[in-house]
């Protein structure tokens, strides 16, 4: 305990900087189950608020489905709450074993692992099966977790520019002699909703004989016809090396994560990654309720359409009222304001106005790209978007921002 | 997608893992955590029941009906999951309350809720400290906090497990740091041995070094109110930060935490990239979890019976001639020195109907396999009683009962 | 001698930064502690005077220091007998 006054006005002033800068984030005390109406007190201590929710991962809405509620209840009952332990102690139960199957089934790859959280899944998956003969070539842009996955792997490490397949293939040509190759990408990336090039990934790894890696975090479940995800989007079910996704969005959002992929990295992955070896295991509830989220969207496909005719109609509202979105067919929606402080200030009048989005601004995004990002959900109706709606383009009309250019935005209000 | 090559390499690293008989197995259960599973193993067998002697459920809460109740009531109340990250739209009321909750039960200022104790302590370091400082770590500390150290870029250094006087001569070695931090586990995972966190905080203060603490092996029942090994030692407001899982005494589901002063905390909430970048606690176990501070903060009850169980089985085992690591912690290693004995011992306690995990190599050091035991407030007298009598019958069989480790090494090799 | 920054700052140009912002850097633009270039693609950077300039660059040497502006490239080729 030396924790003395020189040491606190240290960390002090650093607060005060985040503060300064504007980056400071506040948490905002949500007093209900995640849905798309939530009651929220904010700032902490004030009034409660209902709002519209436009940011949870929650696309396919089964976040408070009632039948998962049901099936987690079951869980409880016939396999109790906590495990304390790890996997190889004594902590897997017949649902843990249930749960793998199900997902490899699911994502139409050989064997899966679960970990605690994808967050993990990518810490541990580099450095339990490559090591320093071996190259990962990463897209720039993904996940943090994959980046500390990264640092924590002996192999040689590289990037290439953001979706960009010249590039790629230069770095895999750059890399040849490299005992293994590994090419890693997310499938959708989180902050423009933009997909992988799998289908042109898949083809370089081919002819230069790397592996594939996907981070499918932001789209099992819901992209592609039946919701297995990019890769099926892209048309290459059963040729991605390694998957890792999440149980954290989509599919039921409780916690919990997974590497899926050939039955010997996996195996490996068992013997070998750090926090599936030296982590607790998912909480037996957590895994009857994600058991049952894998049931119904392995026999419907009605909440993924229900979300795409959500994302359709809310990128067709928002285009027409005169708003410029990113371009693309993912429920991650960012709506363009370039300059930061103008993503926060229309993210507080649509707050005000029952609305909740948040902006986003650098570092998160390169500067002068400030957005607010908004995600659409199965949970929604049409009512809901509709409301949505009015409330931007309120907003819009108030900051003039309707059918203006890029450019006439950072003109007023500058980058 | 160019399997081949790699496939033939995996293949061929697994073989040699088995082949070294460090092959991990995972056995089945088809029940609830609690002190009697079913246990299906090896794989495609009925499962067996069998007294559960090596869960981290110290306190016995991990199926508590209570515990249990108070998650079916949070379901109801507060959903399964959030689908967020924390500052997104993944904070409700109930993580405030926990957090709080925390906060007061450990005696800190503030308190930061994490997925697991494993992303607590990947993210601490690095978020606090760079190259201007220093890290002072004991040898022995968890595989998590050494991911943490890896991640973070101040100068790594390491002391004997427990020594003081070369921890002091490192922290003597590295005053022209900015700041030092000296890092421990509270109670060591494998011996069940206390790190001497009066000394510690002593040194700490003589050289001007923050403390951190992983206290997952200590938290609600080490120290005579459950506080944790700092409370065990009278240290409690000299610990600069405390790091702790949900997912051992406190319930055992899932979760981790860190506790420190106000600012270290906010500034944790802004930068450790396990908190920004990853789901929030899903809000049935964050129910759980507050229930189970409330029972642990109400009554030293199941605390009190844990400590009444430990003493009478290490009196007992020791009294029947097994070497046990001596210590009252509800971690009991039952010392067998030889990898094969170790697990030859753990398949016929499993006969028995007592099911514990031999520990050998890499895990402990080469030479020091063990059975490593753990005593939960959920087992009976008689649970106790029947595994004793079960290790006897075993260690007679291995005519290892009141032998040394010498003796034991000449007849089973190192 | 400005052929060789001149080189070195095309390359990291074309590797590195997008087409918008790409007049914004020169010899003297941190590049790793400025975020231009990220320490995963150092070796890419690495690799590049490797090749172009027939030299060997010990890890030791090869340190975010050392590569985090043009001219600090330009002085560790220095030390490599490359002008
Ligand atoms: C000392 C120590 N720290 C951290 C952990 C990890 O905790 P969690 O399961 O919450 O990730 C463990 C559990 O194995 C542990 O023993
Ligand atoms: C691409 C990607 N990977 C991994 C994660 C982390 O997943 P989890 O919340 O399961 O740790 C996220 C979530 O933010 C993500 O967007």
């Amino acid at each position: 305990m030396a924790f003395q006054d020189n040491i606190r006005d240290i960390f002090k002033k650093e607060l005060n900087g985040i503060r300064d800068d504007g980056i400071f984030k506040a948490e905002r005390i949500i007093c209900a189950p995640q849905s798309s109406e939530i009651e929220v007190e904010f700032p902490a201590g004030s009034g409660k608020k209902n709002v519209i929710n436009m940011c949870a991962n929650n696309y396919l809405g089964l976040s408070s489905h009632p039948d998962v509620i049901k099936a987690a209840h079951q869980g409880l009952d016939h396999r109790g709450y906590g495990m304390s332990s790890v996997r190889f102690i004594c902590g897997t139960q017949d649902i843990h074993k249930e749960l793998e199957g199900k997902l490899t089934k699911f994502l139409g790859t050989e064997d899966t692992i679960l970990f605690p959280s994808c967050m993990d899944a990518n810490a541990g998956v580099f450095e339990a099966i490559l090591s320093d003969e071996d190259i990962m070539i990463a897209d720039r842009l993904v996940h943090a977790s994959i980046v500390d996955g990264m640092r924590l792997c002996k192999a040689q490490r590289d990037t290439y520019k953001h979706s960009n397949m010249v590039h790629l293939e230069e770095k895999l040509k750059l890399h040849q002699k490299a005992r293994l190759k590994v090419i890693i990408t997310d499938g959708s990336f989180s902050m423009d909703g933009d997909l992988a090039k799998l289908d042109k990934i898949v083809e370089l790894a081919e002819k230069y004989g790397a592996m594939v890696f996907l981070d499918d975090s932001h789209a099992s479940g819901f992209i592609g016809k039946t919701g297995r995800g990019t890769q099926e989007y892209c048309d290459v079910v059963g040729k991605i090396d390694i998957i890792t996704t999440t149980l954290g969005k989509a599919l039921g959002g409780a916690s919990g994560g997974c590497v899926s992929g050939r039955k010997e990295i996996v195996e490996l992955c068992r013997q070998k990654a750090r926090p599936y070896l030296f982590s607790n295991t998912i909480p037996p509830v957590v895994v009857s309720g994600a058991i049952k989220v894998l049931d119904i969207i392995s026999k419907t496909t009605e909440r993924r359409d229900k979300l795409e005719k959500n994302t359709i109609f809310w990128r067709k509202s928002l285009t027409e009222a005169g708003f410029i979105i990113k371009d693309g067919e993912t429920p991650i929606v960012p709506v363009m304001l370039f300059n930061a402080k103008l993503s926060q200030d229309i993210a507080k009048d649509l707050y005000d106005d029952g609305i909740y989005a948040v902006g986003f601004f650098f570092p998160v995004v390169p500067k002068g790209q400030a957005r607010i990002r908004t995600q659409l959900s199965a949970a929604h109706d049409i009512f809901h978007l509709e409301k949505a709606l009015d409330a931007f383009v309120k907003a819009g009309k108030k900051y003039d921002i309707l059918g203006k250019s890029k450019k006439e935005i950072i003109e007023r209000y500058g980058d | 997608m160019a399997f081949g090559k790699a496939q033939k390499f995996y293949a061929e690293t697994l073989a040699n893992i088995k082949n070294d008989g460090l092959l991990k197995e995972e056995r089945f259960i088809h029940s609830s955590q609690a002190a009697d599973i079913k246990v299906e193993y090896p794989e495609g067998d009925a499962p067996q029941n069998a007294i559960n002697m090596c869960a981290n459920n110290y306190l016995g809460l991990s199926s508590h009906p209570d515990v249990v109740a108070a998650a079916h009531a949070g379901l109801d109340r507060r959903g399964y999951g959030m689908s967020s990250v924390r500052s997104i739209c993944g904070t409700q009321d109930i993580h405030r309350e926990l957090e709080e909750k925390l906060s007061k039960f450990l005696g800190m200022e503030k308190t930061i809720l994490f997925s697991s104790c494993m992303d607590a302590n990947a993210a601490v370091f690095d978020s606090l400290l760079d190259n201007q400082d220093a890290i002072i770590a004991d040898k022995l500390i968890h595989a998590s906090l050494i991911d943490g150290i890896r991640l973070c870029k101040a100068e790594r250094l390491i002391y004997d497990h427990s020594d003081m006087a070369v921890l002091e001569e490192r922290l003597k070695a590295s005053q022209k740091k900015r700041f030092r931090m000296i890092v421990t586990d509270g109670v060591f995972s494998m011996d069940g041995d206390l790190a001497k966190l009066d000394e510690i905080c002593n040194l700490a203060e003589k050289y001007d070094a923050m403390v951190l603490v992983d206290d997952s092996h200590a938290t609600g029942f080490t120290g005579k109110t459950g506080r944790g090994t700092h409370e065990h030692f009278g240290v409690m407001g000299r610990v600069d930060i405390i790091t702790t899982t949900l997912g051992k005494a406190l319930g055992g589901a899932s979760g981790g935490c860190i506790s420190a002063s106000a600012e270290i905390v906010d500034l944790l909430r802004q930068r450790a990239r396990t908190y920004v970048f990853s789901n929030s606690l899903p809000p049935v176990i964050v129910s759980a979890a507050n229930k189970v501070m409330d029972i642990i903060a109400s009554t030293t009850e199941r605390h009190d019976k844990l400590e009444e169980l430990t003493t009478y089985f290490r009196k007992e085992m020791t009294a029947a001639g097994f070497d046990v690591v001596p210590g009252f912690h509800p971690i009991v290693p039952i010392m067998l020195y030889n990898a094969k004995l170790s697990q030859d011992i753990a398949r016929d306690l499993f006969y028995e109907g007592v099911y514990v995990i031999g520990f050998f190599y890499p895990v402990v050091p080469k030479g020091q396999a063990r059975i490593r035991t753990q005593i939960s407030a959920a087992h009976s007298m008689d649970h106790i009683k029947k595994a004793i009598a079960a290790f006897t019958k075993v260690g007679e069989k291995y005519k290892i009962l009141g032998k040394t480790k010498t003796e034991v090494i000449d007849m089973y090799g190192e | 001698m400005s052929d060789i920054k001149n080189a070195i700052l095309d390359y990291i140009k074309n590797e590195y930064l997008e087409e918008e912002d790409e007049d914004d850097i020169d010899f003297d633009t941190p590049l790793i502690s400025g975020g231009i270039v990220d320490s995963f693609s150092m070796v890419s950077l690495k690799v590049f005077l490797e090749v172009t300039y027939k030299i060997q660059l010990p890890d030791s040497k090869a340190t975010p220091e050392a590569f985090d502006s043009v001219n600090n490239i330009y002085e560790l080729l220095n030390e490599f007998n490359v002008q």
